[in-house]
């Protein structure tokens, strides 16, 4: 099956709901797991990748959670498509770019992704949308201990789970979160927020994982010590964390609207008067005032804007994605024109935003 | 004092590693400190750090100057200071006193205490089983009471052949 035949219309991607998701966009929590007779992927040749991919692939696409799976080898799959999973942080950067002897299995509601021989043997992940950490571990932990029976793995009873990196290894486990933060960022508290989180050995990602930009004030908090502490450990300590940072996004926004309504409501505004009509706009652009507006649609400055829609627009306005829906190859500056025709067409029917009395609600309730 | 890089500038940025019982300092300038990510709150950026400088080094004490090699895979400390990952499972036990010191600035314990896999559980509890047991027998036999100690005998019999090998450490 084709891969675009497979995956949920991004209609209906931007419709999943979950806890806290004005503030929490989706929660994951991936396991790092390798068998114990191979090379690690970075290092074994491309014969003995193939064949632990050919050992692992049919053990993972066999579990009950993978039934009506999409399953491929990454060379199966155009550099479009590898793009679009990245997108959908359905697959790392790094994944992406391997080839022959590297393959992921995909659940047909994706909620669970299995890359095979990128860093590690395994790094499967469960996914799930707003705020369910827990959910997501007790996912990922099932499927791992039905994958435990069929496949050898390296474990050391002193270290845990063996893994190619050794700052993954003990639990293997990864929990994060993804957060939209516009708040904090206007009210210029994201980096002592960031310094503190820090300090409590979390690591704060931009959108893409290790080493991106935080595009669309969007942010990925996570673990990033693996060994000495319980999996249950991590992600109550997680959700620690994330519960205070979502007080203080909710207070940020409160508190901007109280004290600074002027520089809330004109940024706003310019989001939606740019991308309601401009005619060439990029990618990174989109991002950052798409992240407004949903700002905008959270404080109900946009009563006739769904909030899905702004978050369908967010997904298809990435390059990947836009090029998906055109048959002939797009240069970049085509796709930035074709991107402001999208997002005018999509946008024609929201009215500009309408300023709230100075003594109406102030924030909308949580979910 | 000065830099232990540059050996110009004041050193402002102070990192001390303890390593068993090896104690290791390194002195930076603000600028070293920022070109090798020091200033960078990121664990990532500190173990990076650390791969670089400190650990390298402790890694070839460790090897008491010669070449440690993956006698399972051929991967040396060489591809692991350059890369920062290891070549197979096996490598853990290869570069294993190394390490020990590495993942004590990387994590918060140095002892796995999370997940088992249910299988190395079993034989788990099956060996702490078999070791109660053979106690237990001890003293039967102590005592001189046969009947209690033939039957632990059978029973320790019983558990020796299903418990697999001694997990690997």
């Amino acid at each position: 099956m084709q891969l675009d035949q497979f995956l949920t219309p991004p209609a209906e991607t931007a419709r999943r709901s979950g806890p806290h998701d004005r503030i929490v966009l989706s929660s994951r929590v991936r396991l790092a797991r390798n068998l114990k007779d191979a090379a690690f992927p970075g290092w074994a040749k491309k014969p003995e990748r193939i064949r632990v991919l050919e050992l692992i692939q049919p053990a993972v696409a066999s579990l009950p959670q993978m039934k009506d799976a999409f399953v491929a080898a990454m060379d199966q799959l155009t550099p479009l498509d590898k793009q679009i999973l990245v997108e959908r942080h359905l697959i790392s950067r790094e994944h992406a770019a391997k080839s022959a002897g590297s393959g992921l299995v995909l659940n047909r509601d994706e909620s669970y992704c299995v890359m095979i021989n990128e860093e590690d043997h395994l790094r499967m992940q469960a996914l799930r949308p707003g705020l369910q950490l827990r959910q997501a571990w007790a996912a990922i932990d099932a499927l791992d201990t039905e994958l435990e029976a069929r496949l050898p793995y390296a474990f050391s009873n002193d270290w845990g789970y063996l893994t190619a990196c050794p700052t993954n290894l003990g639990t293997g486990i990864r929990v994060s979160a993804m957060l939209h933060l516009p708040g904090v960022v206007l009210a210029e508290q994201i980096n002592p927020i960031i310094q503190s989180v820090n300090k409590l050995g979390l690591a704060v990602r931009g959108l893409y994982g290790e080493g991106t930009e935080a595009l669309g004030n969007i942010f990925q908090v996570s673990n990033q010590m693996t060994l000495g502490e319980s999996e249950a450990a991590i992600v109550e300590r997680l959700e620690k964390v994330l519960a205070q940072i979502i007080e203080h996004e909710e207070n940020a926004r409160e508190v901007l609207l109280e004290k600074k309504p002027k520089v809330v409501y004109n940024h706003i505004g310019r989001a939606y008067g740019i991308l309601a009509n401009a005619h060439s706009i990029s990618s990174k652009e989109t991002m950052n005032l798409l992240s407004l507006l949903r700002l905008g649609v959270d404080l109900e400055l946009f009563p006739d804007l769904d909030r899905a829609l702004v978050d369908e627009l967010f997904l298809i306005t990435q390059p990947a994605h836009l090029q998906k829906m055109y048959s002939e190859k797009l240069s970049a500056e085509e796709r930035d024109v074709l991107r402001a025709d999208l997002l005018r067409e999509r946008l024609k029917n929201v009215k500009r935003p309408v300023i709230r009395p100075p003594n109406g609600p102030t924030s909308a309730p949580n979910p | 004092m000065l830099c232990c890089i540059c050996k110009e500038k004041p050193a402002t940025v102070h990192y001390t590693q303890i390593t068993g019982d090896k104690t290791q300092k390194l002195d930076l300038c603000e600028s070293c400190a920022k070109a090798k990510g020091a200033l960078d709150a990121g664990g990532f950026a500190f173990a990076d750090l650390l791969f670089g400088l400190g650990a390298s080094q402790e890694i070839e004490q460790a090897a008491g100057g010669s070449t440690l090699k993956c006698p399972q895979c051929g991967f040396t400390q060489a591809d692991f200071k350059k890369s920062g990952r290891l070549g197979c499972p096996a490598c853990y036990q290869t570069f294993a006193e190394a390490l020990e010191g590495l993942l004590k600035t990387m994590h918060r314990g140095t002892r796995h205490v999370g997940k088992v896999p249910a299988a190395l559980r079993q034989s788990r509890e099956t060996t702490e089983r078999i070791k109660l047991l053979q106690k237990k027998l001890a003293q039967a036999i102590e005592q001189e009471d046969f009947e209690l100690a033939a039957r632990l005998r059978d029973e320790i019999k019983q558990l020796t052949p299903r418990a697999p090998a001694a997990p690997r450490p």
